[in-house]
């Protein structure tokens, strides 16, 4: 896969990775409706034991029948440690999925031994070699204090994703409104994420019926500086897409920092000022960034 | 492939199907019950008999209860009982004898 | 004979006036005279008009072979009168009796026997489901039943098309003169609406109640004046099953996505402002608009002026948080709307000829800004069916569905786009109970559609930004989906006809040919 396009591939906007349990055809078929960024087919948690095998043939049909309207198709595996996980990789690239959440990371070796599965998989089915992305999920204080290495594993990942359910578990905690059980941990993957260049994405939010919980939670995500969140029901899309969603102001003012960016780059001149503030071509990826989400909200139908 | 013994897969739910495959002597017999029969029941059993063909299954009896299921989840729980029938836990022939 | 919708009209049914359907207005000031009941006086002062028993009554009446009997359907479900009339009837070794219900359901399945044994051979009702369905499906009925719009009832009942010659009309209160009234009692059902045209129009009308009220029991929906007996029994429904417990939006995503989109629609015409009018159907989706609305009407700072139709808690709800000026009511579909049109001084109760009467002078509906409506089916042309499912079998209901999507300045039709395997949107609905003239936009889980004949919504739509399908290419969709079904046979023979509002003939049903994979 060319080098520009697996970047713009890596970059897409992902706010809402949701969760779709590859055991029920019938929810699987038609998710992509409600358009969350990307759907994650689980092959892991949501599938039981004895039906793993069933499931893959499930999913396999879906990505082959059902193009998913540009919302990008990413499936979770089965762990490292189980029978499952390489029969994973084949039906996943076999199918066509745009990338594979590598359940339970703990270790960049982790990431490596799926990559070459990967790869090994993609030369197997003829597909377009590089073309099935990576992304890593973080479940255990291990794999936070890893997250570094994890983070700068492959080429392939574009992003790395805490899980909290088993992370609260081996902490001896659960879960509290103010987040502070996971704030360490948040705060090393984010830290990690940022330095490699890749995504970060926040945990599921399992109460559906606390919307005001999950806007708060998805709120301190934004603050924090997270890409997006997985979640697991189509009500918590419009939340996430909402809070994500830069106010009128900050679209303006990215508008005009990238304009000012490059006209000024054109002319050879590195820091100048916007409305009275210093600017270099550092503020160029944030404004832009601005610029996407607001055209995903359909509030920013500029060329920039 | 060869129908060893009696398997099933899928569910009754919505949008699914369920599918049990049992030996026979020979012929493929299939029996579907489906919602959808009148307007579906054709093109139901067109799917079925094609899927055991490209697993190469020769003789075998079918039931299908459908809760319409579209044809995609069809081939998958049809391929799913084959293959669990058959005994078979090694790599799956993607993009192969399974295919769309 | 093909009507102005393309079905074809055989044209031994055009008889004795009956005309095919020209289009929606085609009958616009047509003159008529009203028909009357023949009245038997009471002028000897008495103290009861109560009857010992159903029997006594449909005895006294004079009713028999070849007559026709009146039910309204406001106990939905739990209604009792039906069977416990119709078994009386079959006992006393009547035939031929035609029931003119504003609804048959599958409460009534018992009934469905008596169409086999012919005690039963005629049936008109604007909804039909489980075994009455499936008899009248399989061509059981010996003379076609006829399928009405609620306002098509009324206006069938006031023109003489139908003469009732004996209503029975369960009421949770009486009193003993028979004023008779939709509230109190063990079986409440807020309203008699649909039983209040029956009650003007009917030879003999004879009050069924489970609970006597002292007289007199005011204000009344059926007045003594027009009633010839009362009977009291123990039960007359099932209140469970009445008045449902208050109807809650629905949580489904899919149908949530729907409703915003139908909202934001009603937001970008020009009939969105303060002092609109609305009516939903019961359906989830349809209900769920009143949550999408609520945010957009306190934006802008309006208020809707009236709601009307089948009433729910969503619809109270906005009337007690002072978003909405009055309800006008001919039916209540759960226990808020019922303990709402006894309590609240601006929510009034009406006939279904007020309601949707499509040639009074003057039905609600034809003042509607907006209507949000659910359909089984609708194809290309925006044709809508509600009635017969895709298997051909009757099993739903016109209701008001017609009247009030003629009605309405903007009407819009909300469902999914495939149903389990079922493509809702499809090239030929197997019946149009709602001509696609009458539809003006659908809504569904893959996209929006505005009716062509609509350029002023369509450029509404534009102006607000939101994103438009045809129905073409919503169908070649939902086929793509699903794949095309194949057509259902029939026999030739006409099992029932659906008249449009109008009483001229939309379509007809045909008998199903059993089927052999």
């Amino acid at each position: 896969m060319k080098n520009d396009r697996r970047a713009e591939a890596k970059n897409r906007l992902r706010r809402t990775m949701m969760f779709v349990s590859a055991q029920q055809p019938g929810l699987m078929k038609d998710a992509w409706i409600y358009r969350p960024d990307s759907i994650i087919f689980d092959l892991e948690d949501a599938v039981a034991e004895n039906q793993k095998d069933s499931a893959r043939f499930s999913l396999y049909h879906i990505l082959q029948a059902v193009d998913c309207g540009g919302v990008e198709r990413i499936v979770r595996i089965n762990g490292l440690d189980t029978p499952h996980w390489r029969e994973d990789v084949r039906v996943s690239v076999a199918g066509g999925a745009d990338g594979i959440r590598i359940a339970k990371c703990e270790k960049a070796s982790d990431v490596q031994e799926v990559e070459a599965a990967v790869e090994a998989a993609e030369k197997e089915f003829s597909t377009e070699p590089g073309r099935t992305l990576l992304m890593a999920a973080i479940e255990s204080p291990r794999g936070v204090l890893n997250a570094s290495a994890i983070c700068e594993a492959s080429e392939r990942l574009f992003g790395a994703a805490i899980s909290g359910g088993d992370f609260r578990k081996c902490m001896q905690t659960r879960y509290y409104p103010d987040g502070v059980e996971m704030a360490a941990a948040r705060g090393n993957l984010l830290l990690a994420a940022r330095a490699a260049g890749v995504q970060c994405f926040d945990t599921v939010f399992t109460d559906l019926g606390d919307m005001e919980g999950f806007r708060a939670e998805v709120l301190m995500n934004k603050k924090m500086g997270f890409d997006g969140k997985s979640i697991i029901n189509p009500r918590q899309i419009q939340p996430v897409h909402e809070i994500f969603t830069p106010a009128p102001e900050e679209i303006r003012q990215a508008e005009k920092i990238v304009r000012a960016i490059r006209e000024n780059a054109d002319k050879g001149i590195g820091v100048f000022t916007v409305d009275g503030k210093m600017l270099d071509i550092a503020f160029l990826p944030g404004a832009v960034r601005t610029l996407a989400l607001a055209r995903a909200s359909g509030l920013y139908e500029g060329e920039l | 492939m060869n129908i060893a013994s009696v398997a099933a897969a899928g569910s009754l739910e919505s949008g699914d199907l369920q599918v049990t495959i049992e030996p026979a002597d020979k012929d493929v017999h299939v029996e579907i019950s489906s919602g959808v029969l009148r307007q579906y029941g054709r093109q139901i059993k067109k799917v079925v008999l094609e899927t055991l063909e490209r697993l190469d299954v020769r003789a075998a009896k079918v039931t299908v209860v459908d809760r319409g299921a579209l044809d995609c989840t069809i081939r998958a729980r049809v391929e799913s009982a084959v293959f669990r029938s058959a005994g078979h836990t090694g790599a799956v022939p993607w993009g192969g004898a399974v295919k769309e | 004979m093909k009507n102005a919708v393309g079905r074809e009209i055989p044209d031994e049914l055009l008889v004795d006036g009956r005309e095919v359907y020209r289009g929606n207005n085609a009958l616009d000031g047509k003159e008529y005279v009203k028909a009357g009941p023949k009245v038997r006086s009471f002028v000897k002062p008495q103290e009861s008009k109560v009857l010992e028993n159903i029997r006594e009554a449909i005895v006294r009446c004079g009713l028999r072979d070849g007559m026709t009997v009146s039910f309204h359907h406001h106990f939905r479900d739990g209604d009792y009168i039906i069977n416990k009339v119709m078994a009386e009837v079959a006992a006393l070794g009547m035939r031929n009796i035609t029931i003119a219900a504003s609804s048959v359901g599958t409460a009534h399945d018992p009934v469905a026997k008596m169409i086999e044994d012919g005690v039963v051979t005629g049936l008109q009702t604007s909804g039909i489901r489980g075994g009455m369905g499936e008899a009248v499906s399989w061509g059981k009925l010996s003379t076609p039943a006829i399928l009405r719009s609620h306002g098509g009832r009324v206006r069938a009942i006031e023109s003489g098309e139908v003469h009732i010659d004996v209503a029975f009309i369960g009421a949770p209160t009486s009193d003993e003169y028979g004023n008779a009234r939709g509230r109190g009692g063990k079986s409440d059902c807020g309203v008699l609406s649909y039983a209040m045209v029956d009650a003007k129009y009917a030879d003999k009308v004879v009050v069924i109640t489970d609970t006597l009220a002292p007289f007199p029991n005011f204000p009344p929906s059926i007045e003594a004046v027009d009633v010839d007996y009362v009977v009291v029994i123990d039960e007359i429904g099932n209140p469970k099953k009445i008045a449902s417990q208050a109807a809650r939006f629905s949580q489904d995503p899919r149908d949530l996505m729907m409703a915003e989109s139908c909202a934001r629609i009603m937001a970008a015409t020009p009939w969105f402002r303060d002092g609109y009018s609305f009516q939903a159907g019961a359906g989830g989706p349809s209900l769920a608009v009143y949550r999408f609305l609520e945010p957009l009407m306190r934006e802008r700072g309006i208020t809707m002026q009236w709601a009307i139709g089948g009433i729910t808690q969503p619809t109270v709800d906005l009337l007690n948080r002072g978003l909405l000026r009055c309800i006008v009511d001919a039916q209540d579909f759960d226990i808020g709307a019922v303990q709402s049109v006894h309590t609240h001084p601006a929510h009034y109760e009406i006939s279904t000829s007020q309601y949707a009467n499509p040639m009074n002078k003057g039905a609600f509906v034809n003042k509607l800004d907006f209507v949000v409506l659910g359909a089984l089916e609708i194809d290309t042309g925006f044709n809508v069916n509600v009635v017969t499912g895709s298997d051909g079998i009757l099993r739903g209901a016109p209701g008001g569905h017609p009247d009030a999507a003629a009605g309405a300045k903007c009407s819009i039709i909300v469902t999914p786009l495939v149903r389990g395997r079922i493509p809702t949107v499809c090239d030929r609905v197997v019946t149009v109970t709602t001509p696609g003239e009458s539809v003006d936009v659908l809504v569904t889980d893959y996209g929006i559609a505005v009716n062509p004949r609509r350029p002023d919504l369509i450029d509404a739509m534009k102006e607000a930004k939101i994103r438009l399908s045809t129905v073409e290419e919503l169908k070649d969709r939902a086929y793509s989906i699903v794949g095309a079904p194949d057509d259902i046979e029939f026999y030739d023979r006409v099992v029932a006809v659906v008249e449009a509002r109008d009483g001229t003939l939309l379509d007809v049903v045909r008998q199903v040919k059993p089927y052999e994979l």
